[in-house]
Parts: structure tokens; C-alpha cells; sequence
């Protein structure tokens, strides 16, 4: 079997529609955002997590630090449980403060970490004690309209 | 009578729809069958990838391009209202990767490959070389058609990749090349929108069942094709007629599969 020109073209074609999906895997994607380094696990508990998803981001002053990987209903205390995990490079003191926070006015909801003072650090499994729930817009115009109501 | 004659016409054309669906599956399982010969001989399956994939890459570059900027333009008008610009990156991405990419490159892959497929096979027959292979104990399923399935279901996922890579190339030109969105949350917001498992992989499934369908149909069309000059013209109208149908169809139903419930 000789090689032509024919298997040459078919060779780039093959080749390119790969690059194609390489590049859409890796630059559309978010397969290079996934943690390839090594992480560990942290849980808080919202009562209210808003339209936070698995994979949302983990970030402490601006900075991506984990990823959220499961939210579930604890249904002992009747609240979200988020588990996230978090970069083994980032250690985090045990007061550190859990909020969920949102990226502009209408963007994608996140975890931003507030460290605190304390010497201790989380360790893989432990939780956020200090938590503050997602900012739910209709709760936050409903207390606006009471409270104006009762000013009166 | 008038009525008996309809209710002839209408009962003959069931029986005959139906008949065209068994055969047509047949077809269908017997080039599944006969696959085996054609991948141990792989040169007959890089030669039509070649008349069906390379041949149909300019329009597939071209066109993914402009749907790219088309989608960077409208995107950019509309998201314009809720100031939030930066978002055009997710919305010209999972467009092209969920929906765009798959669709518009597997229809006009019907009409650029598919067709010609059906023309192709359709005069064969017309030419007898169909049945000359027979007359030689060559099977023609093994030796004409299943070549060119396996290379059209193998071309198809490609097409659509690079389909959606230059349509997301076309927005990233029109929107912050041209217009001068931000490219930092172009790229990032796109980063996060779009997930490799969920919007890209179900992407080249979707490409693929589109590739299996439109070669399945192609094929058939060009195989069942009456002798004549009229039969493969018609032949080869009902394959980009049905194809195109088939490929819309489907998408919804995978849609209703894959992006179910988020």
C-alpha cells in the first residue's frame, strides 16, 4: 500500500476537526478549570444557597481557590449543605467567614471567603461555622416595602 | 367509483410506506453487517472520507465562520439592553456547541455530501454496475455502501467541531475585535459557562446520531433509487428533504434528553 496525496488531505482533516475538539475542550470549555492539582474537602451549611450550582467557584479575595461540588438538603437541621473543594495550596483559618456572593448585578452566584484571625485551620471534612446566606432579591424589596410601610 | 378508488390509493400508499421502512431497515442492519470487511479495508473508508468530509470542509469553515458572527452581532445587540455585554462569550459558545454547531453543519453536510452520495449510488444503479458486482460475487453493500457510512458518521462529528471552533473564532472577531468587548470576560465567562461533559461531549453525540442518520437516509435513497434519470433526481431531492427533516427531529428529541432539567 503506497501512500498519496488522498490519505495526506484525509490525515489533516482527521487532525484538524481534533484541534477542533481540543479547542473546544480547552479554551471554550472548562475542562482546563477543572482542579487538576490537589484539593480537599470543606462543607458549609446556607440556609438559603439562591441559584448557586455545582461547579460555581470558590473565591477568597478574588482569587479561585476551589469549586462547589455538591449541594444537598441536611435534613437534620433543615438546611443547603455546600461541599466544596478547595486547593491543598490554600489553607484556611477556622473563623473564616462563608458568604455567597454575586458577580454583578445579574451574573453567575459564588462562595467568597473572608479568612479570619484564628491559628487553627480547616481541615479536610470540617465546616464553615460562620455562613451568610444568598441575597434573594424578592425578600430584600419585600423588607424594603414593610419597612416603608411602617415608617409611615 | 371515486371513493373506493381514494380509499385504493390511500391503503396502497400505507402498505407501500411500510413496506419502504422494512426494507430501508434491512438496509440498514445489513450494512451494519457487512462493516467488518469494509474497516479491513480502511483505504476504501479514507477515500470517501475524502469526497464526503474533506470536500465538505470550505463550506462548513465558511459557513461556521459567519454563524459565529452573526450570533457576536445579534448576541451584542440584545445583551446591549441589559448591559451585560460581557456575557457574550457563553451565549455565542453554547449556542454553537449545543445547538448551532451540530445542526447547521449536519444539514448542509446533507446537502453537500448526502446528495451526492445519493446521485452517486443512484447511477451506479441506473448503470448497472450495482448489479455487475453481483454478477462478480462482489457484495455491493460491502464494497459500495458501508464504506461510505462509516465514513460519513466518522466526518460528521469532526465537521461539527470545527463548525462550533470557527463560529466561537467568528463571534470572539465580530465582538471584541470589532465591537471591543472585553476579551478577558469573553474568554472567562465562556470558561464558565460552558461544561466539557455536559455542552461539548453531548455536542459530538448529537453530531454523530446526525451523522448516522443522514448517511443511513443518503444511502438508502441512492440504493432504492428507480433506473432513471428522473428516479435519481427525485431520489436525491427526497434525501436532502428528508434528511434535513430527520436531523431537526431528532435534535429535538436529544435536546429534550441531554439539557433536560438545569
Amino acid at each position: 500500500m503506497e501512500r498519496t496525496t488522498l490519505d495526506l488531505w484525509v490525515g489533516a482533516f482527521v487532525v484538524a476537526g481534533l484541534a477542533a475538539l481540543v479547542v473546544l475542550a480547552l479554551k471554550v470549555g472548562n475542562l482546563s478549570t477543572y482542579n487538576v492539582s490537589e484539593s480537599y474537602q470543606l462543607q458549609a451549611h446556607f440556609t438559603n444557597v439562591g441559584g448557586l450550582k455545582p461547579t460555581a467557584s470558590v473565591r477568597s479575595s478574588g482569587v479561585l481557590v476551589g469549586r462547589v461540588t455538591s449541594i444537598t438538603l441536611d435534613t437534620e437541621r433543615y438546611e443547603a449543605r455546600v461541599t466544596m473543594s478547595i486547593d491543598k495550596r490554600y489553607q484556611f483559618p477556622k473563623d473564616t467567614f462563608a458568604n455567597i456572593l454575586t458577580s454583578g448585578l445579574l451574573g453567575e452566584q459564588y462562595i467568597g471567603l473572608l479568612p479570619g484571625g484564628d491559628d487553627v485551620m480547616l481541615k479536610e471534612g470540617e465546616e464553615f461555622k460562620q455562613t451568610q446566606s444568598a441575597v434573594v432579591l424578592e425578600d430584600l424589596i419585600g423588607k424594603f416595602f414593610t419597612t416603608s410601610v411602617d415608617a409611615k | 367509483m371515486p371513493i373506493t378508488k381514494t380509499l385504493r390509493a390511500i391503503g396502497s400508499r400505507s402498505v407501500n410506506a411500510v413496506w419502504r421502512i422494512g426494507y430501508a431497515s434491512r438496509f440498514f442492519v445489513m450494512t451494519l453487517f457487512y462493516s467488518g470487511p469494509s474497516f479491513k479495508r480502511f483505504r476504501l473508508i479514507v477515500k470517501e472520507m475524502f469526497s464526503s468530509g474533506v470536500m465538505s470542509l470550505i463550506i462548513i469553515l465558511v459557513a461556521g465562520m459567519f454563524v459565529g458572527m452573526v450570533l457576536g452581532l445579534q448576541g451584542f445587540e440584545t445583551l446591549k439592553r441589559y448591559g451585560s455585554e460581557s456575557a457574550l462569550g457563553s451565549l455565542v459558545a453554547l449556542s454553537l456547541v449545543r445547538e448551532l454547531g451540530p445542526v447547521l453543519a449536519a444539514l448542509l453536510f446533507a446537502s453537500r455530501a448526502g446528495s451526492a452520495m445519493t446521485a452517486e449510488i443512484g447511477l451506479m444503479k441506473a448503470t448497472e454496475q450495482i448489479s455487475a458486482m453481483e454478477m462478480m460475487a462482489v457484495n455491493p453493500i460491502a464494497r459500495v455502501v458501508a464504506p461510505r457510512f462509516w465514513a460519513g458518521v466518522i466526518s460528521m462529528p469532526l465537521l461539527a467541531a470545527l463548525f462550533s471552533a470557527m463560529g466561537v473564532f467568528g463571534g470572539y472577531v465580530v465582538g471584541v475585535v470589532l465591537i471591543g468587548v472585553d476579551e478577558g470576560s469573553f474568554w472567562s465567562q465562556m470558561q464558565a459557562s460552558v461544561d466539557f461533559q455536559h455542552d461539548v461531549l453531548n455536542g459530538v453525540i448529537k453530531s454523530f446520531v446526525f451523522g448516522l442518520a443522514v448517511t443511513a437516509i443518503a444511502l438508502f435513497e441512492g440504493y432504492d433509487a428507480p433506473p432513471t434519470a428522473e428516479g435519481v433526481s427525485g431520489a436525491t431531492t427526497r434525501t436532502v428533504v428528508q434528511s434535513s427533516l430527520a436531523i431537526l427531529m431528532l435534535d429535538f428529541i436529544l435536546t429534550a434528553f441531554m439539557f433536560r432539567g438545569d
